[in-house]
């Protein structure tokens, strides 16, 4: 856990490859994580196949929530809407390659939050949508 | 009685553990919730083995221990604080059930839209809430102490907010993020003065120096069991003895009343009039084993060793680059060393720190209004209490190196 917590997330946190905001794009979302004030926000382009053409998150916010986000968007690309609507909590594990107690899992889902409430059209990013 | 920590250390069966093999527990968390002695693990463990029964009106032996000893404990907590008397102390679930018996009774009895309540902006949420709750039921209005940069109450402000003749002043005796104590005596003489009632959150005081309710003259204090080497699920509201007859019941049920009919009851005389239903038997008992502990190594002794803890804690994290520490000096505070490190999120500090075994906080810590004073959204915090050491202050700070280099 020691050298995952160094290598996949301290590299994804310091050196993301994904950040930033696509102009224009077909899809916007942000949240926050309020108790900890983390925040994301995500846009993505979406091809006339309906693959993920390409995405990037902004925002702010602990290593987990910001590495996750970023191997997520890595993960999404080229992949079509319907299969990243059905991205759960443990491919988000998977992504980041430990195991997380209650609290940092919140931090690591809120990128998948904010993502699917966008994908889905949704008004508010609620916590079904990663269980 | 001589502070020998090695065996105080000892009492703690929790402290001897590893967190993961071949990593000792530092923990650095008591002001969340403290561990808890031998000697208070026994005392619940026989009250379990030994006379467990329900309290009150049972006349077969077991239950008149029982009530004996939830009554021992009751006298046992009120020469704790030197509360007048035993019926003062009231069993509540924790200092958050205390405060929200005030707000309930007295303050739904007493106030009325447009009353002035003054309370701080260094409130845990259990002392804001429940006022946020009654100013929506009640018009009710809510002021605040402000908290200067440097983490102490601003009082010159207190004097002024005190002009509005407040029906209440409320603060916490002591921060749990900034480990600020605060004037407890000075704030309730010019509340009195004022005209006002005073109800202070003791939750961090209590467990840490010594604290005298007649001395302060404070109208209300409310303090939880877990924070003082005690389990959790009890805390107490002391009060002083003519306001809290005058407060109508809280919760309805079996022990508050004298008498019930179809249509009516009389409530009984206090402390019951407030502790409806089977409590916290065991956890009673506990409680005043924790007090008998605390009494035992002397609450002076506690309060000066900690201190000289903090000293050195304080200065070795100032030695720390990019570190920021927030509260007062350690002269004005107790054993709490909040801080942030430059562009590393508190939560990533917590969990590498954890990876040694070194347990701390992240987050708003219950203040969330405080944070957003100081304009951050979290803090890590360490805490000490009286079996904390100076070693493991310096694997604290070792682990934070360790947390900078991850992320230079
Ligand atoms: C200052 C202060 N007040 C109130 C509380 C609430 O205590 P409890 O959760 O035991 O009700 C705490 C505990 O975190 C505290 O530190």
């Amino acid at each position: 856990m020691d050298d995952l917590y160094r290598e996949v997330i301290i590299e994804h946190y310091k050196n993301p490859s994904y950040r930033g905001k696509l102009d224009p794009h077909d899809i916007f979302f942000a949240d926050n994580n309020p108790l900890c004030g983390d925040h994301i926000e995500i846009t993505l382009q979406v091809g006339a196949d309906g693959a993920v053409s390409d995405a990037r998150f902004d925002g702010h916010g602990c290593a987990i929530s910001q590495a996750s986000a970023d191997l997520l968007m890595e993960h999404i690309i080229g992949k079509p809407l319907e299969e990243v609507k059905q991205l759960n909590k443990q491919d988000v594990l998977d992504l980041l390659g430990i195991d997380l107690g209650p609290v940092r899992l919140k931090c690591a889902l809120l990128s998948l939050k904010v993502l699917k409430a966008g994908v889905y059209g949704l008004g508010e990013a609620g916590d079904d949508l990663v269980e | 009685m001589a502070f020998e920590i090695r065996k105080i250390r000892e009492d703690f069966p929790t402290l001897a553990r590893q967190v993961r093999p071949g990593v000792p527990l530092v923990y650095l968390d008591s002001t969340a919730t403290s561990h808890k002695p031998e000697a208070v693990l026994a005392a619940m463990d026989g009250y379990y083995r030994h006379s467990n029964a329900n309290i009150h009106r049972g006349v077969h032996t077991l239950a008149e221990e029982a009530t004996a000893l939830y009554e021992q404990a009751r006298e046992g907590i009120a020469r704790f604080i030197n509360a007048p008397a035993a019926r003062q102390v009231i069993y509540t679930r924790n200092t958050t059930e205390s405060i929200n018996l005030v707000a309930y009774t007295w303050a739904r009895a007493n106030l009325k839209s447009g009353d002035v309540v003054i309370a701080t902006e260094m409130e845990h949420h259990s002392n804001l809430v429940p006022w946020h709750m009654l100013a929506a039921e009640r018009g009710v209005r809510l002021e605040f102490i402000p908290v200067t940069g440097d983490g102490l109450l601003d009082l010159e402000a207190y004097q002024k907010l005190l002009q509005l003749g407040p029906k209440l002043v409320t603060f916490t005796h002591m921060s749990n993020v900034l480990g600020t104590i605060n004037p407890a005596r000075e704030i309730i003489r010019l509340a009195h003065e004022a005209g006002a009632v005073t109800l202070v959150d003791g939750a961090q005081s209590v467990p840490h120096f010594p604290v005298d309710v007649q001395d302060l003259d404070v109208d209300f204090m409310a303090f939880s069991a877990h924070k003082m080497v005690g389990p959790t699920g009890i805390g107490v509201l002391y009060g002083k003895q003519a306001l809290l007859e005058a407060m109508p019941p809280f919760l309805g049920g079996g022990d508050m009343i004298k008498t019930v009919h179809l249509h009516s009851f009389t409530p009984n005389t206090i402390p019951y009039k407030f502790e409806a239903g089977t409590p916290a038997i065991a956890e009673a008992v506990g409680f005043g084993a924790a007090c008998e502990y605390l009494s035992g190594v002397g609450m002076d002794a506690i309060a000066a060793y900690e201190h000289a803890i903090t000293e050195y804690a304080l200065e070795r994290l100032e030695e720390i680059p990019g570190l920021r520490l927030f509260g007062p000096s350690a002269d004005k505070k107790g054993g709490v060393a909040a801080f942030t490190l430059d562009g590393i999120h508190p939560h990533d500090v917590a969990q590498i720190l954890d990876q040694d075994g070194v347990a701390v906080r992240a987050g708003h810590h219950c203040a969330q209004p405080l944070h957003e004073k100081f304009s951050i959204p979290a803090t890590s915090r360490a805490s000490f209490y009286l079996y904390s050491t100076t070693e493991e202050v310096d694997r604290l700070v070792e682990g934070i190196y360790k947390v900078k280099k991850y992320f230079a």
